[in-house]
């Protein structure tokens, strides 16, 4: 099977670049807000069943079928109004996609928000964006006040679905990207994540039935119905289908935010799109492929991986958000995952004691490791602890901050070990590999 | 976590000036009443804008006019680290250090700023600036970066390196406006000279004529 890559007729987010026009002329132009009117007229089942046969899974990370999602929320609306709730709260460490979306093309959210909240039921709508988004935001809110002005949404609108549209914004908190921290945040509290259940779907943003979904899952919605669900589902592997934009940072010629077919060989993505890894593919080390929370994967690996769930799952990492962090062999790599173990400590909310004290704990370690000043018996002490901080928490950020971790040692033991012996025998610890050419 | 506190300093009292009220009403209008207090980020954020940093007194005011317990408006004060708890310099750099922007040179920036500028959060004796390094700010695709937070705005400026935040730094400081977003031949995070999007016929408006859609009843009728 011969990699095909994505044309542009078959891109989503025509205008990621930011090369044309964000505002509604140039959305309308590019093919936005064409047929929502219709797209609603089928009603809420049609536009559920086939968001569900286009085997979309969320894009936020952790990738639950979004149509089964939008099914979950009641069928009748009861006293409490229900409630859309878009994450826009991007802080994972390597992911900027959300950013070009609300900045480039924030009619395709627009669209998909209202799209989204007729099929559940809500006339409201919050997007909450991180508080760093600023210029985003402002972007956002023109999009939205040109929205109102074109009556494509709010009261007596020309879709016959009465919907409002809310920008919000946070102030410096990856936890809530959580989407239970989310909603706390929205409500005008610290973000700690709750105890489930009760799960959004039933008592939501302010105790209402509430559906929480990524940027990314929402803005593609209009388009994957106007060209099919079968469209969608003809681009990557089954259960793992889709377009999705893939952020690649890191040592790369030139890294990039781009749209690709689902379950591209990571090879390709990084040579053909980010102009390959900074001195050639054989001066790679390790690839993060999904965001900092999942481990990283050595070069064998990623010589031939494919860039979907299934595939990254299946070598204990994961697609997350399908931000691809490349690291030559120039890299310090126990000191790269020991400042992301740093970003965990820092991120952890405090609310449940393996998270709070676990990540600190596995960051003070890790940094000493980095230096050589560990002993070898301590490699499978960070590993227990990990376990440890793993699984025992309310929400998934003690996966996050474990998962990392475990990975390093998982395919770098050896590096470690290395180093702490060099430590000891008064040898440089760390030598920095640079490229041949 | 982070353990912050409020500034052993405080000014004797708070008000919102007429243009930050003019903010708080669109905020406001935003959320059912009975849950106004969703907008205590926004009305923090307000008063940081508007005055530099956020004051007990600011906390106070925003506590009884979202009807909320002081302390709940505290704990978010303290709890969301984008809230300056003291008083910043004319120019507050923030440098992303995080990986992908520590691969990328971050560290560099980092070193910049401790020679130019001095101790992290302390304001430079010119009153400038102040730095802080913080964490990820969903700009990896050009790192590294920093945002740049002055009287001008907030924004993010990128694809830096050593040389050209040093240059940035002295335009800063002589007053100068700066450019923001990438300091590189890019628009946004494109890669430089792909042929990614440039098909015509995605702009020519063909994308815009009436479609019929497919899946519908009437469609397979």
């Amino acid at each position: 099977m011969g990699t095909q890559l994505l044309q542009d007729k078959d891109r989503i987010f025509t205008n990621l670049f930011g090369h044309h026009d964000p505002g509604l002329d140039g959305a309308k132009q590019r093919g936005c807000w064409n047929g929502t009117n219709e797209i609603l007229q089928q009603g809420r089942d049609w536009i559920i069943d086939q968001m569900k046969a286009s085997g979309l899974r969320g894009r936020g990370g952790a990738g639950f079928p979004t149509g089964l999602k939008w099914s979950f929320m009641p069928k009748e609306v009861g006293a409490r109004p229900h409630y859309l709730v878009v994450n826009a709260d991007e802080s994972e460490p390597g992911t900027c996609k959300d950013r070009e979306i609300m900045r480039h093309d924030p009619h395709l959210l627009i669209e998909g928000c209202l799209i989204a909240s007729f099929a559940m039921q809500a006339h409201a709508c919050y997007i909450y964006l991180r508080g760093e988004y600023v210029t985003e935001r402002l972007a956002l809110e023109k999009a939205v006040k040109e929205a109102y002005e074109a009556k494509l949404i709010g009261d007596d609108n020309v879709h016959g679905w009465d919907f409002h549209v809310y920008v919000h914004h946070g102030a410096g908190a990856y936890i809530c990207g959580e989407e239970t921290a989310l909603l706390e945040s929205l409500e005008g509290k610290k973000g700690q994540p709750r105890l489930k259940p009760p799960f959004p779907a039933n008592a939501g943003l302010y105790g209402c039935p509430t559906t929480v979904n990524n940027v990314e899952s929402i803005a593609v919605a209009g388009t994957i119905l106007r060209r099919g669900a079968q469209w969608f589902s003809s681009f990557g592997r089954e259960r793992n289908v889709g377009t999705k934009i893939f952020s690649i940072s890191g040592h790369v010629n030139k890294p990039c935010n781009i749209e690709e077919a689902m379950s591209i060989p990571m090879k390709t993505l990084i040579e053909t799109h980010a102009g390959g890894v900074r001195g050639g593919w054989d001066n790679l080390k390790a690839v993060i492929p999904g965001g900092s929370s999942v481990s990283l994967l050595p070069k064998d690996i990623c010589d031939d991986v494919l860039m979907d769930f299934d595939a990254l799952q299946a070598h204990k990492s994961g697609l997350g958000t399908a931000a691809v962090i490349v690291m030559d062999k120039s890299t310090d790599v126990v000191k790269a995952i020991a400042r992301i173990s740093y970003f965990y400590r820092h991120e952890s909310c405090g609310q449940c004691t393996p998270c709070r004290e676990g990540t600190g704990w596995m960051w003070r370690v890790l940094t000493r490791m980095a230096a050589g000043e560990s002993t070898i018996e301590e490699i499978d002490m960070l590993l227990d602890v990990a376990g440890q901080v793993e699984g025992h928490t309310i929400c998934a950020l003690g996966d996050a901050a474990a998962w990392p971790v475990q990975g390093l040692i998982r395919h770098f033991r050896g590096e470690i070990e290395e180093r702490i012996n060099n430590y000891r025998a008064g040898k440089p610890v760390f030598v920095s590999q640079v490229a041949a050419e | 976590m982070s353990v912050r506190r409020l500034a052993k300093e405080q000014p004797e009292s708070f008000a919102f000036n007429k243009k930050s009220e003019a903010e708080i009403k669109f905020w406001l209008a935003k959320y059912p009443e009975a849950k106004k207090a969703s907008a205590v980020i926004p009305m923090l954020w307000i008063a940081q804008k508007q005055e530099g940093w956020v004051s007990e007194p600011a906390i106070r005011d925003i506590a009884t006019r979202l009807e909320m317990p002081y302390i709940r408006v505290y704990e978010v004060a303290t709890f969301y680290t984008m809230f300056n708890l003291a008083p910043v310099g004319e120019n507050l750099v923030q440098v992303c250090g995080t990986t992908p922007c520590m691969l990328r040179g971050a560290e560099d920036l980092i070193s910049v700023c401790k020679k130019r500028i001095g101790k992290q959060h302390e304001i430079s004796e010119d009153g400038k600036f102040t730095w802080v390094e913080v964490e990820c700010m969903g700009a990896c695709a050009n790192a590294p970066m920093i945002q740049l937070a002055n009287k001008d705005g907030d924004h993010y400026i990128e694809d830096l390196d050593a040389e050209k935040f040093e240059a940035l730094l002295d335009d800063l400081a002589a007053g100068k406006k700066v450019k923001f977003g990438p300091h590189s031949e890019r628009n946004a995070s494109e890669p430089h000279g792909t042929e990614a999007l440039t098909d015509p016929s995605l702009y020519d408006g063909s994308k815009a004529k009436p479609i019929k859609l497919p899946n519908t009843e009437k469609e397979e009728g």
